[in-house]
């Protein structure tokens, strides 16, 4: 038995162990920051914020480094990718909680949890070996024969289909993330109050109106935070987009063209990047997507945590 | 009109159906791709022999797998008493401060924060000032990724815990310490357990961060300070390269891997479902 004395002094040793543990989270954040800031520093004060952002240029010879094309891709793959998941997502969350019956909707949600377990390397190498090819000879061709006369629209579908552009990649990020907005949303739509849907039903509603006008509205914070919770998680994703988007500098001219984004850059050329300027200006783009990640997963946690108090 | 409505209604949940078919779709084809190419892939030479030189058919992963192995059970070392501790203050000691709140919402962020982030940053404060790449910087980034999610979950298992039974114990006259570690721990022992399954799972498949840390090593090493072979930076590596060998035991990596983290998130969720039936 330890005395009264040393007990008070274990428990205060323990508080702050545990506190420290704790702070550790906190200097996780600040330390990626700063030391992002840091390395970055040299890139920054050399080629400003605004003229970064827009110059599109990657030339490591002449040291001329811009960061347009890769936000650029970043950008372009997540918001097709969002333009896919989200409809998918909120179909499968109504479809658990609303359509199947209960026992066969948890077999669902748990297989489609399973999809956000499978590692992105993975995805990126069965993309690279059986997505990609089935792309280039079937699926790509049949959507150019379709669509590629149509004036405007066309223009997207143009160019060579190779597999190993944009559009692969997007459609392997939008299976990736939809996990993600179809857990949120499912435990968003199991917490509406019953006596609002039976309402709507003893109104006559339709279950589909139930759910549009009652289910939907109730949920929009959430929905929208599971939105932002893909979002940030497509920007970050970097092993299975660097297996099917090519790392092209170049502004993408149609779905079928290759590209780059942030982190098929960083993966591809941190290692290889023997010029202090070069391994600078990597760290400048990976500063910026960490801003961007966190903002956007601050803002999306903010609305989920928001809607869980209520 | 109230036609209409019907058959919109019918179409509409149609679409949910087929939404969930498309999960299952993707799901079922790359489990099945990966085992039906993964399979083949499987010999004893692939767990044990040394990888040969490249375009040389022949060798192995066993390099690969023992630096695996190293690096998850040093991010496992690191990543799991500290979770659990912060976890604990978050819940326990700090749950009535402000910053334990901030905390939590930070640790929430962070769980999501770009792996390959990650990385950069423990190459910059690791690997550039001890001068070379090692498994160790690997291990430490993924228990970076790792910390914030045991965090969180220990949070969720220790808070479940009811009071009375803390009030139980601390009119028995215990200190805040015995109360945690022999009745909220007992009390949320399996919670905690399943948070650090996941975790390890979540991070065992983990390429980005490894790049720029462990790097890669054509020879197994046991030595945590020299640069360190992974499965999944082997894959990146084999993937990429033009040989057919390759290929085919990167797809054998894959099947491992897939296996390995599956069965962890199975576990895992049959143990909440255990957990919280009981």
């Amino acid at each position: 038995m330890l005395s009264n004395k040393k007990q008070y002094y274990f428990n205060l040793f323990f508080f702050f162990v545990t506190a420290s543990s704790a702070f550790v989270v906190i200097l996780f954040v600040v330390g990626i920051f700063l030391v992002l800031f840091k390395e970055a520093f040299p890139a920054i004060s050399r080629y400003g914020i605004i003229r970064f952002i827009f110059l599109s240029s990657w030339d490591p010879v002449r040291e001329i480094f811009g960061g347009a094309v890769p936000l650029v891709g970043t950008l372009t793959t997540s918001f097709l990718a969002l333009i896919v998941a989200v409809p998918v997502a909120l179909g499968i969350a109504v479809f658990i909680t609303e359509v199947a019956p209960k026992r066969l909707g948890e077999i669902i949600g748990m297989a489609i949890e399973l999809l956000a377990a499978i590692p992105s390397i993975i995805y990126g190498m069965w993309g690279l070996f059986t997505l990609a090819p089935l792309q280039a000879k079937y699926i790509e061709p049949f959507l150019q024969n379709l669509l590629g006369g149509i004036p405007l629209l066309g223009r997207l579908f143009s160019g060579n289909t190779l597999g190993i552009d944009i559009f692969t990649a997007s459609i392997i990020l939008s299976i990736m993330i939809t996990p993600f907005t179809a857990a949120v949303a499912r435990d968003a739509f199991l917490v509406v109050p019953p006596v609002l849907k039976e309402s709507a039903y003893g109104m006559g509603a339709t279950k589909w109106e139930v759910i549009k006008d009652v289910v939907f509205p109730y949920c929009k914070m959430s929905i929208l935070g599971g939105i932002g919770l893909s979002l940030g998680r497509a920007l970050g994703e970097t092993m299975a987009v660097a297996f099917v988007l090519g790392n092209l500098n170049q502004f993408p001219t149609s779905l079928f063209s290759p590209t780059a984004t942030v982190t098929v850059k960083l993966a591809n050329e941190f290692t290889e990047a023997d010029k202090d300027i070069h391994l600078a200006a990597l760290f400048y783009l990976a500063f910026l997507l960490f801003i961007m990640s966190l903002t956007i997963l601050g803002v999306s946690k903010y609305f989920i945590h928001k809607t869980q108090k209520k | 009109m109230i036609r209409r409505r019907k058959i919109i209604n019918k179409l509409a949940l149609f679409f949910c159906f087929l939404t969930a078919l498309w999960g299952l779709f993707w799901l079922i084809f790359i489990l099945f791709d990966i085992i039906r190419h993964g399979i083949t892939a499987l010999t004893p030479s692939l767990f044990l022999n040394e990888p040969t030189p490249p375009g040389i058919p022949g060798g192995g992963l066993k390099h690969a797998l023992i630096g695996h192995l190293l690096i998850t059970l040093t991010a496992t070392l690191i990543g799991v008493p500290v979770g659990i501790l912060g976890g604990t203050f978050l819940a326990e000691y700090g749950r009535n401060y402000i910053i334990s709140r901030i905390i939590s919402f930070i640790a929430d962020i962070m769980i999501s924060i770009p792996a390959i982030i990650v990385g950069t940053f423990v190459f910059a404060f690791m690997v550039k000032p001890m001068g070379h790449f090692s498994g160790l910087a690997g291990g430490v980034s993924l228990a970076i990724i790792m910390i914030p999610i045991i965090v969180r979950t220990t949070e969720n298992m220790l808070s479940l815990v009811p009071w009375t039974l803390r009030e139980a114990a601390f009119a028995l006259g215990a200190p805040y310490y015995k109360v945690i570690f022999q009745v909220v721990y007992r009390g949320a022992g399996v919670g905690i357990f399943t948070g650090v399954i996941l975790a390890i799972a979540r991070v065992a498949g983990e390429a980005a961060p490894l790049l720029f840390t462990s790097f890669n090593n054509a020879y197994t090493t046991y030595n945590i300070f020299q640069p360190m072979a992974s499965l999944t930076v082997t894959i990146f590596q084999y993937a990429m390269g033009p040989y057919e060998d390759w290929h085919k035991q990167a797809w054998g990596a894959s099947f491992l891997i897939t296996l390995f983290i599956l069965l962890l998130a199975i576990v895992g969720r049959y143990l909440v479902r255990l957990k919280f039936k009981a």
